[in-house]
Parts: C-alpha cells; sequence; structure tokens
C-alpha cells in the first residue's frame, strides 16, 4: 500500500516535469531571439525630398559685426522637429561664396527636440574645439542657429544649444547657453 | 618766617649770574671762532650723492660764503692738488686749473672764470667757494656734476634726483595739494595707516617741506625716504584720489584729501558730526554729546561732491578672461587673449591701489583656469562693489578692430525682474518681514542700470584717450561671466587679436598703461556718479 502511494507520486512528479519541457521550456528554447528597441525619443526623420520651402539662413556680414540672412531652399520637414533639423543641416552646410559662415567647419547636427515650444538643438563638439573665440564670434555663432530657428519656425519661442547630448555653460567661453535664448539680437537682419 | 626766605633765596643770584655769563661768552667765542677760524656751524654741509654713495661733505662760513676745503674735494673727485710759487694747481686726468689764493679768478683749463669769493687759509687747509666746484671742477670732471646750492645736494654722475615742489590749496571742505617732480618721474602712492606714502622713481628727490597749518585733512608733511614724502592724515580725512600728468618737463601729481562728511541730518560741519571717536569736535567721553574739544575744532565741513567715505567703491574685482588651457581668441601673431588680459589686469590693479585707494581683487593673477562661478564669487565673497571682466576680440573678419564695453542681459529681464520683488513672509513670534530671494544665476540682473552707466563711463575713456572703438562701443549681450555678480559689472573687449594690425598694438606696452589708465579714471567717475546719485535714483 505504502508502495503504490510512492509510486503513484513520483509517476505524477515524472508527468508535470516532462509536461513542463515539452510545452514551456522547449519552446523558449527553440524559438527566435527578439531585439528590443525604444521608441524614438525625437523626430528626426529626413525631410520629404520632394517638397521645398524657402528658409533665411545667416552668415556673417560684410564688417563682420552681424548676420546676414540669406534665402535658401531648404527640404520641408514633416513636423516642427523635422523642418528645424532640415533647417539646421542646411545652415551647417558650407556655404556658397561669398558667404561665410560663423559655424565652425565639421559641425554636425545630432539631433533636434522642439519640446513645449522651445527648440533644442543638439551639436557635434566640433563647434567648441573649432571655434576661434572672442565673444563676437561666439556671439555670431550662437545666434546664427538660434536666428535660423527662430526665424523660420516663429512658433518657436526659445532655442538652446546642446553639446553631444549635454548643456554646455558656453561655447568659448562668453554667451550663456545654459537655457534657451529668445531674443535675436539687433544686429541680426 | 621773612629772614628764612632771604636766607634761601641769597645763593641763587650768583650762580644764575654765572650760568647766564657762561653762556653768552660762549655765544660770542663760537661766533668769533666761525667768523676768523672758518669753522663751520653745526649742520652746514653738501649732501653728495652719486649712483653708489651719499655722504655729508662739511662746508664753513666765512664772512657770507659757503667754503669748502680743496682737500675735501680732491679726495671726493680723485683730484691732484699741488702748490708752488703761490699758485695752487689742481689736476684731473690731463685737465687743470690754476687758482691764486689772492685772487677771485681761476684758470680752467685754459679759460679765465671768477670765483664769488677769494680762496682762505684755514690752518694747513685751504678753503674754496662752493660754487668753485661748478665753476672749475664741473668742466674738467669726465662726468656731471650738479651743485644745487639751495636744497645743498652735489650730484656726481647719472643719477635721478628729480626737484620736488608742494604746494596745497582748500577744495571742496578738503585739500587739493599739487606735487610737481621736475624732470619727470612717475610717482606711487600707497595707504599706511594714518599716513599715505608718495615715492618717486627716482634715486632720490629734492624736495623742501613746506610748512602747512594742520588742517582737519592734513596733520603734517614729512620726508619719509631718499624718494618719498609722508602726507600725515587729519581725523576728518576719509579718502583721497590723485591724478598725475605731464606739465612741460614736470609730472605733476594732483592729490585731493577729501573729508568725513556729515552726518545726514546733522548741521553740516558742525564739530563732532562725525562722530569719529578722538576726532577734534567729536562727543566728549563723558557722554555729554555736545561738549567740544579743546585740541582744535575742525572748520564747518561742506558736503563734498564726490569720494564720500561711505565711498560707493571700495572694492573692485578684475577678472582677466580665459586662463590655463582656454587661451582665448588667438591673432595670427601669436598674441595670446589671456596673456593680454592678465597683462592689463595687472596694470588695472597697481594703477587703481595706487591713484584711488580702492583694493583691487584679480579673479586669477598666473596662468589658472577658473571657473565661471568662481570668478564671480571672488567679487560676491568679498562684496566687490564693481566687477571687470577683460577680453579681447576676434572676428571671423580680420579687418574688424576697436574696443567695447559689454553688459549682461537676460531672457525675460522684465519677468525675472518682478520675481526678484521682495517677498512678505510671517516670522516666529508674529509679524511680517520682507525677504528677497536672488537667484544665484541672476543676481546681475538687479545692477544693469549701474552697469550700462560704466560702461559708457569707460567708453568715454576709451574714447577721449584715443583708442579705437568697435562699431557698437557699447552693447548688451547674455554673458555668462557676468550672470552671477551681485554688483554692477562689465566685460571689456579690449580690441581684436583677429586684426593683424591692432595684434601689434595690443600686445604693446602703450596700448596696456593706457586701456589701464582709462579703466582708473572710468572708476574714478563712475564713483563719483554713485556718490552723488541717492541709491534710489541709480
Amino acid at each position: 500500500m505504502k508502495r503504490g502511494v510512492i509510486l503513484t507520486i513520483a509517476g505524477l512528479g515524472l508527468t508535470a516535469a516532462l509536461g513542463w519541457g515539452l510545452f514551456i521550456a522547449l519552446p523558449r528554447w527553440v524559438a527566435p531571439r527578439q531585439t528590443v528597441t525604444a521608441p524614438p525619443v525625437v523626430t528626426t526623420e529626413p525631410a520629404t525630398p520632394e517638397r521645398k520651402i524657402k528658409a533665411r539662413l545667416f552668415y556673417v556680414s560684410e564688417d563682420g559685426h552681424g548676420l546676414t540672412g540669406v534665402e535658401h531652399d531648404v527640404p520641408y520637414g514633416a513636423d516642427p522637429a523635422a523642418q528645424a533639423r532640415a533647417i539646421i543641416d542646411a545652415q551647417f552646410a558650407a556655404p556658397d561664396a561669398p558667404n561665410v559662415s560663423a559655424i565652425p567647419a565639421g559641425t554636425t547636427a545630432r539631433a533636434v527636440y522642439v519640446a513645449n515650444g522651445d527648440a533644442y538643438i543638439d551639436v557635434s563638439r566640433d563647434i567648441v574645439t573649432g571655434h576661434p573665440g572672442g565673444s563676437l564670434n561666439e556671439q555670431l555663432t550662437v545666434f546664427t542657429i538660434v536666428s535660423a530657428i527662430k526665424s523660420n519656425l516663429p512658433a518657436v519661442n526659445g532655442v538652446q544649444i546642446l553639446v553631444d547630448g549635454k548643456e554646455v555653460d558656453t561655447l568659448a567661453g562668453h554667451v550663456d547657453l545654459r537655457q534657451p535664448l529668445v531674443k535675436n539680437p539687433e544686429w541680426v537682419q | 618766617m621773612r629772614s628764612s626766605v632771604t636766607v634761601h633765596r641769597a645763593p641763587r643770584v650768583p650762580v644764575f649770574v654765572a650760568i647766564a655769563a657762561a653762556l653768552g661768552l660762549a655765544c660770542v667765542l663760537s661766533t668769533f671762532a666761525v667768523r676768523v677760524i672758518g669753522q663751520a656751524p653745526a649742520g652746514a654741509s653738501l649732501t653728495l650723492f652719486t649712483r653708489n654713495a651719499q655722504r655729508p661733505i662739511p662746508l664753513a662760513i666765512v664772512g657770507d660764503q659757503e667754503m669748502i676745503g680743496l682737500d675735501e674735494l680732491a679726495s671726493t673727485f680723485q683730484l691732484s692738488v699741488r702748490e708752488e710759487a703761490g699758485a695752487v694747481t689742481v689736476s684731473y686726468k690731463g685737465k687743470t686749473v690754476v687758482l691764486n689764493p689772492e685772487q677771485t679768478i681761476a684758470s680752467v683749463a685754459g679759460r679765465m672764470i671768477s670765483l664769488p669769493a677769494r680762496p682762505v687759509r684755514s690752518g694747513n687747509r685751504l678753503l674754496v667757494p662752493v660754487d668753485f666746484i661748478s665753476r672749475a671742477i664741473a668742466p674738467i670732471y669726465d662726468q656731471k656734476i650738479e651743485l644745487r646750492r639751495p636744497s645743498h645736494l652735489l650730484l656726481v654722475g647719472d643719477v635721478r634726483v628729480p626737484r620736488v615742489s608742494i604746494s596745497s590749496e582748500p577744495f571742496n571742505s578738503g585739500l587739493r595739494m599739487i606735487i610737481d617732480a621736475t624732470p619727470q618721474a612717475s610717482n606711487s602712492i600707497t595707504r599706511d595707516g594714518e599716513r599715505l606714502l608718495v615715492k618717486f622713481d627716482a634715486d632720490a628727490i629734492d624736495v623742501v617741506i613746506p610748512t602747512i597749518q594742520p588742517q582737519p585733512v592734513l596733520q603734517a608733511i614729512r620726508r619719509l625716504d631718499a624718494n618719498g614724502i609722508a602726507i600725515e592724515l587729519g581725523p576728518r580725512f576719509s579718502s583721497y584720489r590723485s591724478s598725475s600728468q605731464a606739465v612741460d618737463s614736470a609730472t605733476r601729481l594732483t592729490l585731493e584729501l577729501l573729508p568725513v562728511p556729515p552726518e545726514p541730518g546733522g548741521p553740516a560741519g558742525t564739530p563732532g558730526a562725525t562722530g569719529l571717536p578722538g576726532s577734534p569736535g567729536s562727543p566728549s567721553p563723558n557722554g555729554t554729546g555736545n561738549a567740544p574739544t579743546t585740541t582744535g575744532a575742525a572748520p564747518p565741513v561742506d558736503l563734498p561732491t564726490f569720494g564720500q567715505p561711505s565711498t560707493p567703491i571700495r572694492t573692485v574685482a578684475i577678472d582677466p578672461g580665459h586662463g590655463g588651457a582656454d587661451e582665448g581668441a588667438k591673432g595670427p601673431g601669436g598674441l595670446t587673449e589671456k596673456a593680454l588680459t592678465l597683462s592689463v589686469a595687472r596694470r588695472a590693479k597697481s594703477a587703481l591701489e595706487a591713484r584711488l585707494g580702492i583694493r583691487v581683487l584679480l579673479t586669477r593673477d598666473d596662468d589658472a583656469d577658473v571657473p565661471f562661478d568662481g570668478r564671480t564669487a571672488v567679487a560676491n565673497n568679498n562684496k566687490a562693489d564693481l566687477f571687470i571682466s577683460l577680453h579681447a576680440n576676434a572676428s571671423f573678419r580680420p579687418t574688424a578692430s576697436g574696443a567695447s564695453v559689454l553688459v549682461a542681459q537676460f531672457p525675460d529681464e522684465g519677468l525675472v525682474k518682478q520675481t526678484l520683488e521682495p517677498h512678505r513672509v510671517p516670522v516666529f513670534g508674529g509679524g511680517l518681514r520682507d525677504i528677497e530671494l536672488v537667484p544665484w544665476n541672476q543676481a546681475q540682473i538687479r545692477y544693469l542700470e549701474q552697469s550700462d552707466v560704466f560702461a559708457k563711463t569707460l567708453h568715454a575713456q576709451f574714447e577721449a584717450r584715443g583708442i579705437p572703438l568697435d562699431l557698437r562701443p557699447t552693447d548688451r549681450a547674455p554673458l555668462r561671466v557676468l550672470a552671477s555678480a551681485n554688483m554692477p559689472a562689465v566685460l571689456v573687449e579690449l580690441g581684436y587679436v583677429s586684426n593683424p594690425e591692432q595684434e601689434g598694438k595690443l600686445g604693446g606696452g602703450d596700448f596696456q598703461g593706457t586701456a589701464a589708465q582709462a579703466i582708473v579714471d572710468a572708476v574714478a567717475g563712475f564713483r563719483d556718479y554713485l556718490a552723488r546719485t541717492p541709491e534710489a535714483e541709480r
């Protein structure tokens, strides 16, 4: 009697183990592994290539003391962030002669965010390492970016520049970048 | 009783008479001795001054002439003296002076000169008029010899001993002193307790200290050392300011000693109005507060128009921009912004301390990389009254040039100012209290108007001194280093190192000195503005 009970319990246990192996462990082991990707935080999709808009891009004025706006065709962006990205990419491109850009050569846009009415432009560190210094030059560089956004996207209130994804104090020791800049100087035309 | 008095007085009469007679005889004999023997009265001497030595040479008075021993001159100037056939021959490196003790003329290298008196024998010495030095020895000597009779100075060789004259005049209830140094010699002023020490860049000074009656701001003027004077300040002295300029062949130092102003509400000029302990006219220690002292009450004092002792500017923080690994802008010739700003900052510090007596702090005094908040902290923690950040500019266009003065700018300034209004909060034990909460990164916002005033003052000084100006000589910009300054603050761009022509000038001492002087005068002007402008109207 006692032996029969023991055999019954052992049989039930073996059956349960076999069932777990066949119906749970084996399918998990043989199934293809899934890759978990985070949803994109920002919209930085490339602009639709077939549509263009007229945008004002900014270059150093003849006397070197201000910025002058020049109209360019830039790709259309489906949303404010995409449009801002397209504008910044065009602004960062090497200018046609005789325009002089205040953006140091090699600088690229890493990402563009638009949130709560402010635009955040994340740029590569080349903007710091390649900067020639001087408060005027630094203002020209910073307000090239600010003006390019605010002139073409009036709904944007402030523009903050990030470097390699982080907030920075300044680019070259002068202009305060710890918060979004909201006003274009008078010397931006 | 009467007889005892007589007995006590009787012995004193002969003693007094004897002392008086002895003194009188001594005076007569000493005068006779000087007149006849030619010995100098005590203290009569020339001071010989050379590059390496300074010593007195004794003089003798014969008649009304100051005479000097020929043997003394021979040892001083390495002359050889030979006397034969009644003539005395003085030689120096092949050149000779021949004089006759019986005549007032002499032959100097073959040319005849006259002397104000004949040589005089005194024992085995021959005394010659002091003018013999300038008229006979100087022409044959191989170094410059200058005899200054009024000050009894004998200068030999290349020594700088400017004549210094001192005059004074009342000024705004204080005192203005005019100190001329001829030929030109720069000066420095330092405060040493109750004295101002004026030192000249010279080997010595030839100065006659004028007799000045003690005044509320000035007690006396004294010789300090070979090249300095000490101005002993009066009890009502509060501050001073100075300026130095070239006038013909002299350097004129104008030093204005400013008095303590009367206490608010007190009658101007009333003795004791200052409340300074121990000052003339201050309240007596017995607490009555009305008893004037007898040590000489100060004359009535009017309100000065500037330089108040509660001087609005006691400390200035100067920030030489960049430093360490951060070179700042760099010119095509290699001039770095960090080196230029440090050099000008050091010059401005020296000039401010010397001329205005202001404490000056540098945020860095070497090639160090100081973080932004560290720079402002130097000013804030030391309660500086003004913050000046020095920089040099650069432009993508090499033709850009000129200096500019920038003031901070904040996004939404009006909005931020509203948040800085005092908040009324309840306090323990009942009642309300106004408190001001000032965010560290927006401290400057309360001083923007004053910063604008200083920027315009400095701009005017640059312009007056011919320093080239930027197209926008004053401007606003969101400047990181100014944001946290809890006092008026500006950022000065001295010029463009990116402009090759201007880079050369920026690196030169002339430009840097001029810029430093402009800063000093701007600080003085701003101090005047603050002093005459009520706080509520600033």
